[in-house]
């Protein structure tokens, strides 16, 4: 306690005060900031190598220098890859197969998110007899390589008569999507406070009624997360593609190897590039707007489970 | 009393999970209009029985009444009943307003009549300012208004409250304490309020019961609970500090043990065949007698002081009597300190005696 008259009052006592002062060039900042600038580098430079090449006419690829950049930017190889490309008899570029992209994409994502954020759902708040067996062949599903399941996928289609249409590599993308969204909606669901589920049910409200008008409101981030997954692993898919369609059909990754792979005439790296680029621009538009959410996301559902 | 004054009845309840049993053989009644308390340690089946009430939990066998309808197997929202909860459970995105007409909306009420019964569920609780907020925006208090307001618009026959005080600071939990006894006096609705804490039980409860292993211990005012407990486990339970325990005989109408001898003249026995066998004498600290009053007490004696704890308002004494612990109460002025040798006196006419071996009340 100091009182008044003690010798240390209204005099300012020598020695440091406040907070310490931090240097900016310290040895920790040099090598934390440099590590994270050698790594970004390495992982962007393939990205600039793309851009640059894919904006350069073919004589000035044949110079040689990869990482110069453009003398003279063109868009041509762009054009070229969107709506002249070649594959087999067809020359209307990827503008097809990202037509077919999208129509396998988007019935996916809706059939495989609803169902599945319904199951995590069933399985987190309305525990049923057996709930747990039935959830622990779901997880089983998400551990057996899919190697082994694409020749009976091929007769179960040939059967139901999808083979070869977009409808049947939808119903494989929904069907193989489900362990892991299933998994991904119980944990988030089992994570939010049980009460807010009995309150409800107190409420008077039923299956559906806390569903959506409870369960659904808080649960966004995990839906973005969901839609995330999902966008990204139809849209890159090429097995399933490959197999379950035909030309006329085949996704836009699928075309695009057969631009890039085609072994008649000249290899034109300016518009495979551009193929390329094009057809990456879809989960990369994803991440960019939703980057804030799926982070949020994958952390909320990561707390419980 | 008849049958028909009781609100909610439960009988032979049993709650099994797999092997273990939460709840055995449970019975209880509960009257129109009373404030039930149901209080325990954690693990004791409150909450869980609360929950069997409330149609949350399927039991495994026996049945549940309110209001003389059978609802064993009905929804909880066809019950008459409303729930708060200790974590507000308020739904998030939803505002004041949303939160308090969600079950009206639910239950298809007339557009006017949720306004009103909302309008008046906000001016009993003095929430109106808040309706038009979300939950995140209230602080801990209001929240748990919104979540009383929410069992209140519904108008239910039986309130059901699980630790609501909990999740609020002391001081936050001694105001709502008095306003939930101010709104069970307005609305005279039947309540049942499970707590851990005994200090709520006592001060809110029209009757307490207190739980243990799946099973009611006592069932009785906070008066016979405090005075009379019937077993050990309500005497060690009930009062902070807890209640000196003391093993010994009766001889000759006198507690003996421990070097004790304690005349039992004003003792009410409850039961006849006062035995010879093992006994136990409890004596609350604040039946301990000191100071001017130890001379009125018919049994005395001389013990050491150990701890002395200051708390304002009155002394805790710890001291010991050669091998046994003693716990008592004096002035909050008393100058006492460790080392001490201080006489003190008994009142037995206050004391429970109790069975050694059955633990029950003699």
């Amino acid at each position: 306690m100091v009182d008044a008259t003690s010798p240390t009052a209204g005099r300012i006592l020598e020695g440091p005060r406040g907070s310490k002062p931090k240097s900016r060039l310290s040895r920790r900042n040099i090598f934390l900031y440099g590590t994270l600038l050698l790594v970004s580098i390495y992982y962007l430079l393939p990205l600039y190598v793309m851009i640059v090449t894919s904006l350069k006419g073919m004589p000035e690829i044949r110079l040689g220098n990869i990482f110069a950049p453009p003398v003279e930017i063109t868009f041509e190889p762009w054009v070229k890859a969107w709506a002249e490309a070649c594959t087999g008899i067809n020359c209307d570029g990827l503008s097809r197969g990202f037509g077919n992209s999208v129509k396998i994409l988007i019935p996916s994502l809706i059939l495989s998110i609803s169902i599945a954020s319904v199951n995590g759902y069933a399985l987190a708040n309305w525990r049923f007899k057996g709930s747990e067996v039935f959830f622990t062949i779901l997880i089983i599903g998400a551990f057996i390589p899919y190697q082994t399941m694409l020749y009976p996928i091929v007769i179960i289609l040939r059967e139901i008569g999808l083979m070869g249409s977009l409808w049947g590599l939808v119903l494989v993308h929904t069907v193989f999507g489900m362990p892991i969204l299933t998994l991904l909606f119980r944990n988030y669901f089992t994570s939010l406070p049980e009460e807010l589920f009995k309150a409800a049910r107190v409420d008077g409200a039923g299956f559906w009624g806390v569903y959506f008008r409870v369960m659904l409101p808080m649960s966004i981030p995990i839906f973005v997360v969901a839609m995330i997954l999902q966008v990204t692993g139809i849209w890159n898919d090429f097995l399933f593609g490959v197999i379950y369609t035909k030309p006329e059909t085949y996704p836009m990754t699928v075309q695009l190897n057969n631009i890039v792979n085609s072994v008649q005439g000249i290899k034109e790296y300016n518009v495979n590039m551009a193929a390329t680029l094009l057809t990456g621009l879809v989960p990369l538009v994803i991440y960019f707007v939703s980057g804030k959410l799926f982070v949020r996301g994958i952390a909320a559902g990561a707390v419980k489970g | 009393m008849n049958i028909n004054s009781h609100s909610v009845e439960v009988r032979d309840l049993d709650l099994h999970f797999g092997e273990v049993k939460v709840l055995q053989e449970l019975n209880i009644d509960i009257h129109e209009g009373e404030f039930l308390v149901l209080l325990g340690s954690s693990g004791c089946g409150k909450s869980t029985l609360l929950n069997c009430i409330a149609g949350l939990l399927d039991v495994t066998d026996g049945q549940i009444f309110i209001k003389g309808q059978n609802v064993t197997w009905k929804e909880p929202s066809d019950r008459g009943i409303g729930m708060v909860f200790q974590s507000y459970a308020l739904y998030p995105q939803m505002t004041v307003e949303g939160n308090l007409s969600f079950g009206l909306k639910n239950a298809r009420v007339a557009r006017d009549e949720i306004a009103k019964r909302v309008a008046r569920a906000a001016e009993i609780l003095q929430i109106e300012p808040l309706l038009k907020r979300k939950p995140g925006a209230l602080s801990g208090g209001q929240r748990q208004r919104v979540a009383i307001g929410r069992a209140l618009v519904r108008d239910v026959d039986v309130f059901l409250f699980d630790e609501p005080l909990s999740n609020l600071d002391a001081k936050l939990r001694t105001d709502l304490r008095v306003e939930l006894k101010r709104l069970h006096q307005q609305l005279k609705n039947t309540m049942i309020y499970v707590t851990h804490d005994q200090v709520e039980a006592m001060t809110l409860a029209d009757r307490i019961a207190i739980m243990k292993g799946g099973k009611i211990m006592q069932l009785g005012s906070p008066d016979e609970i405090y005075n009379r407990p019937q077993n050990i486990y309500v005497a060690g339970f009930i009062g902070s500090p807890a209640m000196n325990m003391i093993e010994g005989r009766i001889d000759n109408g006198h507690f003996a043990g421990h070097d004790l001898s304690l005349p039992l003249d004003g003792y009410e026995f409850e039961r006849t065949d006062h035995h010879a066998g093992p006994v136990a004498i409890g004596i609350r600290p604040e039946h301990v007698l000191t100071g001017d009053a130890v001379e009125t007490a018919a049994a005395q004696a001389e013990v050491e002081v150990q701890i002395v704890e200051k708390l304002g308002s009155d002394t805790l004494v710890h001291s010991t009597l050669g091998s046994l612990n003693l716990r008592f109460r004096m002035d909050g002025l008393s100058r006492v300190t460790e080392g001490d040798r201080l006489r003190i006196g008994f009142d037995t006419s206050r004391a429970s005696l109790f069975d050694a071996v059955t633990e029950t009340r003699l």
